[in-house]
């Protein structure tokens, strides 16, 4: 059983590392203020917090994405891209920094480490990985992977899963992460060692957990219901919001066709020449730039789609409380029937159904000796069970209390993000209004010279 | 190379400017105070105008035969050809189309203005919805406007009767027939001539006219692809906005942020039907009817090739009889005459076609940019009307720095 405090192998000792702010100009949260959350917080048993000094900041940053062959499992050659992550100490005094390492990972070691991460960190939201395969495309949009387009774009998409995790008060001080940004080879290798697949919960079990849970925390019930609504809505934008593209790349496009007629028609007129030629001239300017334009946009569906993948890591957590309260049911159920087992073997009486209730019919009464014998038996098994019972409830309670506390922090970063990227959208909404009238003002002035 | 550089010098053709279609025509009772308004504002060259028409009112007369829309012809004029100074009839397309006809028969030699299209070609349309009604009735009204504007046209007596008669099928069953000198003789003219070789002027004219008219054929088919992508574009948006709101029902902070997005994509879609409505209604009509305009120019060209024929083939007729000094006989001058009123008349309404051709085309692509300009100015101020409710409530610690630039 996962424990819901992080384990002291995995946690820095001492921490250099602290979690700092996002190196875009965005946010401009300060070390500072993440260190007092993360005070704040107080979540499980870390004991690393009280003791470490804010020293130095950390930059990371994706940097490069390359194209690389090798060969994979089957020996069959395969091509793939590679980014590079440099990682830079920012002295706290002049602000000067320092490459401290710099290596080569690919999209599946990402995911290695989101994988160990969500096991050991079952009462975090761990924050989600850009798309793997291109989704809610319009049409203009290659969906290969290996398209430049999507290949920055996921480039940015990784730099920003980078970020999240450092700046997460607890999940910054993860060891393996630590190793992910520092220890190019045999990194896989460390990861698979710490046994986390072992440790992961199968799907099955976690399905099963779902719908026989009886009493489950009317909290996680409700965030679930809350993540899969928020999916549906999201996915259901992002898919209306491409074919709106589509549509207006239409718009702008066909505009293009004035530029050359008129051009045509400019030749065969006298005074209206000049008037027309010129207007046709706008036109194309207007046809090109939907371009910029909705390649601008896209960066809003990326930040749309961050919290749609979000929403799974929400119903994880949300899983997770499901599977323990269920353990925790089954665990009380078992011990309730040991010990009306016991009552019955004490007193006599057989009430429950027992396979050795069966046989004694079949094959005639036990004796004493062998009565007192299975007692003691249920005795202690039933003694085991209070004691594992006591530490799942303590456990469970710890869970809810920390898994809760990362939800808070979750909601908090959600609504900045999402309403930042509400307002950016609109200022680019606004840009492009603006853009329109001045093309079209153009033109209105070249018609009147005509 | 413009064939129009012959024609640098001014003329003192009653070269009016577009009239245009005052305001509010909708309205049946200020006809008259809409025609004060245009007689202030047509002194521009100096020239005072006696002759002011007004097409409006339109009204649906259900029969039992037929339903059909009548529209009010309202007809001030200082003429000594007008009995009286005032005039209101009411008048249906086929009274106009009558009116055509007559003009084309007995003015052979003048570019008569084009019609709207009798029929509703697109099945679509509706010929009683508010929408085609008022499209008509524009064109109706530039038609009269144009006719009004000749300085030859606006005397016809099929004019005269059309502005004024209280009943215009006596006129059209009496079948009066009121030709002119001139359409008198050319209607005479005979099918049989082939002329071999337009002069350069006047060829000059039909190739422009045919390039022309390509032209604008190809502006027509962009500008309905345009309104299509557009609306198909509206349909889209249709859907994407009211996402908005069912997110802003799930989230708590973030609600009112949704709701006000969904909004403003809400009033979008408005602006953007109104740009497709526009642009159906008023800029489609005016440049088809100006493909018919150069068509009908076409035509005359070509009844002008006839006449110019026949002169020639009668010439030739003449000094092939050998004589030794060839008296041309009269029928030879009069053609000759003919043909030289017919090309006078034809130059001159030519040029005053361009004038106005560029004057209309002026305002009409104007208009175009116009109606996108405010489309986007509307959208505009949707979006900067819901920055600051987007950015209630940011804490301090985390400042937007939203560039408005």
């Amino acid at each position: 059983m996962e424990q819901a405090t992080p384990d002291p192998e995995r946690q820095l000792q001492p921490a250099p590392l602290e979690p700092l702010g996002r190196s875009d100009a965005g946010l401009g949260v300060t070390v500072d203020e993440e260190a007092e959350r993360a005070r704040e917080e107080g979540s499980g048993g870390d004991t690393m917090t009280h003791n470490n000094f804010w020293l130095k900041k950390i930059e990371i940053s994706v940097s490069e994405a390359e194209k690389r062959t090798g060969r994979n499992a089957m020996n069959m050659q395969e091509t793939y891209t590679a980014y590079l992550i440099e990682t830079r100490s920012v002295e706290h005094t002049d602000g000067q920094s320092v490459l401290t390492d710099s290596l080569w990972r690919r999209y599946s070691e990402f995911e290695l480490l989101r994988n160990y991460l969500l096991v050991y960190y079952p009462h975090i939201v761990v924050p989600p990985l850009p798309e793997k395969r291109a989704e809610f495309v319009w049409h203009k949009l290659s969906a290969d992977n290996m398209d430049p387009d999507f290949v920055e774009r996921r480039r940015i998409g990784l730099e920003n899963f980078l970020l999240r995790i450092a700046s997460h008060p607890i999940l910054c001080r993860d060891k393996i992460f630590y190793l992910f940004l520092t220890q190019e080879g045999n990194w896989k290798e460390t990861v698979n060692e710490t046994g986390f697949q072992l440790k992961a919960d199968s799907r099955l079990k976690a399905l099963n957990a779902t719908f026989r849970v009886k009493n489950p925390d009317k909290r996680f019930t409700d965030l679930k219901h809350y993540s899969d609504e928020l999916q549906s809505v999201i996915s259901h934008l992002l898919r209306v919001r491409a074919r709106v593209a589509d549509r207006l790349y239409g718009v702008y496009k066909v505009h293009g066709n004035y530029g050359r007629v008129f051009s045509e028609w400019s030749a065969i007129e006298k005074e209206m020449g000049d008037g027309l030629q010129s207007a046709g001239h706008h036109m194309d300017v207007y046809a090109s730039s939907i371009d910029d334009i909705l390649e601008d946009e896209e960066h809003y569906a990326d930040q749309l789609k961050e919290y749609l993948f979000y929403a799974e890591a929400l119903r994880a957590v949300c899983r997770k409380h499901e599977l323990m309260q269920y353990d925790l049911e089954i665990a009380a159920q078992d011990l309730a029937s040991k010990k009306q087992q016991c009552e019955e073997l004490a007193t006599g009486t057989v009430r429950t159904f027992s396979l050795k209730g069966m046989t004694t019919k079949l094959f005639g009464q036990e004796t004493p000796e062998q009565r007192e014998a299975r007692i003691k038996v249920l005795e202690e098994q039933i003694n085991e069970g209070e004691q594992q019972l006591k530490s799942k409830n303590l456990e469970g309670r710890e869970f809810v209390k920390n898994a809760w506390a990362d939800i808070e922090r979750f909601k908090e970063q959600k609504n900045r993000d999402l309403k930042e990227a509400l307002i950016s959208y609109a200022v680019m909404q606004i840009s492009m209004c603006k853009k329109g009238i001045q093309v079209w003002t153009n033109a209105k002035e070249c018609f009147s010279k005509m | 190379m413009s064939p129009w550089s012959n024609w640098e010098t001014e003329t003192k053709d009653l070269i009016l400017p577009n009239g245009g279609t005052p305001a509010g025509t909708s309205s049946p009772a200020s006809s008259s105070s809409l025609l004060n308004r245009l007689q202030l504002d047509d002194d521009i060259d100096g020239e005072t105008r006696d002759l002011f028409v007004v097409v409006d009112d339109p009204k649906k007369h259900v029969c039992t035969m037929e339903t059909y829309i009548t529209y009010r012809i309202t007809t001030k004029s200082t003429r000594v050809e007008f009995d009286l100074p005032e005039y209101s009839v009411r008048r249906r397309y086929q009274d106009f189309d009558w009116l055509r006809s007559k003009l084309e028969e007995s003015q052979p030699t003048h570019l008569i203005p084009p019609l709207p299209e009798k029929f509703v070609v697109k099945g679509v349309v509706d010929r009683f919805s508010e929408e085609f009604v008022e499209t008509r009735r524009k064109a109706l009204d530039k038609f009269l406007k144009r006719i009004t504007d000749h300085p030859v046209l606006s005397f016809n007596e099929h004019f005269n009767i059309f502005l004024t008669a209280k009943d215009l099928n006596i006129y059209k069953k009496q079948g009066i027939a009121l030709l002119t000198r001139m359409g008198e003789s050319v209607k005479h003219v005979t099918g049989g001539y082939k002329l071999r070789t337009r002069p350069l002027e006047f060829a000059a004219i039909g190739d422009y006219l045919d390039t022309f008219a390509l032209k604008l054929g190809t502006i027509d088919r962009i500008a309905q692809r345009i309104i299509k992508e557009e609306i198909e574009y509206l349909v889209e948006l249709r859907e994407y906005g009211p996402v908005y709101s069912t997110w802003s029902a799930l989230e708590g902070e973030l609600a009112e942020p949704l709701e006000g997005v969904s909004a403003c994509i809400g009033n979008c879609s408005t602006a953007l039907e109104e740009l497709t409505d526009d642009m159906t209604e008023d800029f489609l009509p005016v440049l088809r009817e100006y493909i018919l305009y150069s068509d009908s120019m076409k035509s005359v060209l070509k009844k002008r090739d006839q006449v110019q024929a026949e002169y020639e083939a009668k010439l030739e007729a003449v000094a092939l009889r050998k004589e030794d000094r060839p008296k041309v006989p009269a029928d030879v001058e009069k053609c000759q005459d003919r043909m030289e009123c017919f090309n006078a008349d034809l130059k001159a309404d030519m040029e005053r076609w361009q004038n106005n051709k560029r004057q209309d085309f002026r305002q009409l692509l104007m208009g175009m940019a116009d109606k996108n300009i405010q489309y986007y100015e509307k959208c505009l101020m949707a979006w900067e009307s819901i920055i600051p409710l987007l950015q209630e409530k940011q804490e301090a610690k985390f400042p937007v720095t939203a560039v408005l630039s």
